[in-house]
């Protein structure tokens, strides 16, 4: 056990050494979080809009202020002509116009059916979708209040909740895809370089000459990233409850035992592929192309894996951070026990285990 | 004990699929002595080390290093032996200090062991004032000296040198082959391979190995006169011609 120790502590003078190594797993996370979280959000706020009011009566100009007034929009100007609203989605100034016909009060009033129209740019299918969506909610209140004193005949109200995440902010997403994504890369890479480069300074043949068992040398190499990994979760929980206002609705410890479940996970990928890679580069370039993309594109961070066709999906369920960050969307966003997240973590259990076991399999046969 | 046998080889093969890399071997090694394994490049050196070093198994024959078999006490090989390989195998990034207590301490030195020899050895390569430095820093030499030392803090009974002197300067090689003497007077076997012929003759005996096969065994002096050969170098050069197999 002692020789173990010594190793372990061989291994923390690696990475404490390495200041910049050391600078990058610390703040990575920290700053990969920050720039998902203020930076490169998926909510649509203050988009730049036109209003051409043909009409300028009472009933457009409050409709058309409550619009602009609204958070999700900003009045880029009011404009007098079809041809300028062309020129300014040329431009790319704009996301969205609104439109009103001539006598639109009259119509509203007199007509029973006045029309708005809202044209949006739909280069980006899914803003222009959202924005369009936001303007006719609006269009809806201000229907609503004005109807308030009559009694229609028939009405359906419709009543939505959004459940976990009443506000819709990306941060309710974003923070479990994180967390997959940087103890992925922490545990995957810096472990396979790890054991590649001993391999590669010929440190690994004297060590395996001496009596340490290898299965104790490879448990020793992966422990110091391992803490650096609970290190990793628990900057990144604090951040997202306290600069994100994310709050962890579930259990901590259910959510730590799984986090560690899953860095264990990618530690034992870590080591299989330090038993094929010869250099540091090629482990490095294995650990991106097989862990990272896959994270980024099949976790269903990103993408939704429902919507993905069927052989993406059965790819998707072989990539370990899809199930992790299903557990950890359960558990952290939504408040989940373990009754609700056992099948997942049966799935990463089952994983582990058979990493493992080829890992160090392997690891013997090459001896 | 001075004839005791610390090394027993007998007709030690070693097969990777239709290739023979070591075909046959036998030779024994006494206790204390340092004894020259010498081969072209491809000969087969270095996987007959490995396979006396516990790290590969053989496909057939019979050793047995320092009393344990190669096959079953591979574990209690391990624990006799120290190893320097071919690169270079000190951590850059650790310093003097900090590596020799690491070896010393995965041979399982206890702590006051450890305190001890590291005094000793610094003291021996003249390093007191090098002791926090990080091995990076240090000139090759020295960090080739400061390796060998390390590879018998332990005490081991044999020690493995695969080409311990590659890229050396002659007087730091010097240096190095009397720090050999002074392991082998301390009855530590020495079992080195090189590709300098001039070291080959501070051996007291070397075998010569050729296409996987011993072809020759004996004392610097013998093999000379036996090959009719001026230096070590003759001799190498008449058997190690008729290889067939290119490296």
């Amino acid at each position: 056990m002692k020789q173990f120790r010594i190793f372990v502590k061989k291994e923390w003078l690696h990475i404490w050494r390495d200041k910049r190594t050391l600078f990058i797993l610390i703040w990575m996370p920290v700053i990969q979080i920050l720039l998902y979280g203020f930076a490169l959000t998926n909510e649509v706020k203050n988009s730049n809009m036109v209003v051409f009011d043909q009409a300028k009566d009472e009933a457009s100009r409050s409709i058309a202020e409550k619009i602009s007034s609204s958070r999700y929009f900003s009045l880029y100007k009011n404009i007098n002509s079809w041809k300028e609203i062309e020129a300014t989605f040329r431009q790319g100034k704009i996301r969205l116009a609104v439109v009103f016909p001539r006598n639109f009060r009259y119509d509203l009033l007199h007509g029973n059916h006045a029309q708005i129209q809202l044209i949006a740019d739909s280069s980006d299918p899914n803003t222009a979708n959202m924005l369009s969506n936001y303007a006719a909610v609006i269009i809806n209140d201000y229907q609503e209040a004005i109807n308030e004193n009559q009694k229609l005949p028939y009405t359906i109200k419709v009543q939505v909740r959004m459940r976990y995440n009443p506000e819709l902010k990306g941060a309710y997403n974003f923070v479990p895809g994180v967390m997959a994504l940087v103890l992925m890369l922490v545990c995957t890479m810096m472990t396979a370089i790890a054991i590649v480069k001993e391999k590669e300074i010929g440190t690994m043949e004297v060590i395996l000459v001496s009596p340490l068992k290898p299965f104790r040398i490879i448990i020793a190499k992966t422990i110091p990233y391992l803490v650096v990994s609970m290190l990793n979760i628990i900057s990144i929980l604090l951040i997202s409850v306290y600069a994100l206002d994310v709050p962890i609705a579930g259990s901590l410890w259910l959510l730590m035992a799984e986090s560690i479940l899953f860095t264990i996970t990618s530690l034992s990928v870590g080591i299989l592929i330090s038993n094929t890679a010869k250099t540091q580069q090629t482990a490095m370039f294995t650990a991106m192309m097989s862990l990272f993309l896959p994270t980024l594109l099949f976790s269903g961070f990103l993408f939704p894996v429902e919507n993905m066709p069927l052989p993406l999906q059965l790819i998707a369920n072989v990539v370990p951070s899809r199930w992790y960050f299903i557990i950890v969307k359960d558990v952290m966003i939504k408040g989940l026990g373990f009754a609700a997240v056992w099948k997942e973590t049966l799935i990463l259990i089952g994983m582990t285990t058979t990493l493992l076991g080829i890992s160090i399999y392997k690891f013997k046969i090459r001896l | 004990m001075e004839t005791e046998k610390v090394i027993r080889v007998q007709e030690l093969t070693k097969k990777f699929g239709d290739f023979t890399a070591v075909d046959s071997i036998s030779f024994e090694v006494t206790k204390g002595e340092i004894f020259g394994f010498l081969g072209a490049n491809g000969a087969g050196k270095t996987t007959a080390i490995r396979m006396l070093c516990g790290l590969s198994l053989p496909t057939s024959g019979i050793a047995s290093v320092a009393g344990f078999d190669v096959y079953k006490q591979n574990e209690s090989i391990k624990k006799n032996i120290g190893y320097m390989s071919q690169k270079f195998s000190l951590y850059e990034d650790l310093t003097v200090v900090e590596n020799i207590s690491f070896y010393a301490g995965i041979y399982g030195l206890n702590d006051n062991q450890i305190r001890e020899k590291t005094g000793l050895l610094l003291a021996q390569l003249q390093l007191e004032g090098e002791r926090k430095s990080l091995v990076r820093s240090l000139p090759l030499g020295w960090k080739q000296k400061l390796a060998f030392s390390i590879a018998i803090v332990h005490d081991p009974a044999i020690v493995f040198l695969d080409e311990p002197t590659g890229g050396v300067d002659p007087i730091t090689r010097r240096e190095f082959w009397s720090m050999i003497y002074a392991a082998s007077a301390r009855g530590i076997t020495v079992f080195v391979t090189t590709h300098y012929m001039d070291e080959a003759e501070y051996c007291n005996r070397v075998s010569i190995m050729v296409d996987g096969r011993i072809e020759a065994l004996d004392s610097p002096q013998n093999l000379m006169s036996n090959f009719e050969g001026r230096s070590m170098d003759d001799v190498f050069l008449r058997l190690a011609r008729k290889a067939q197999r290119t490296s």
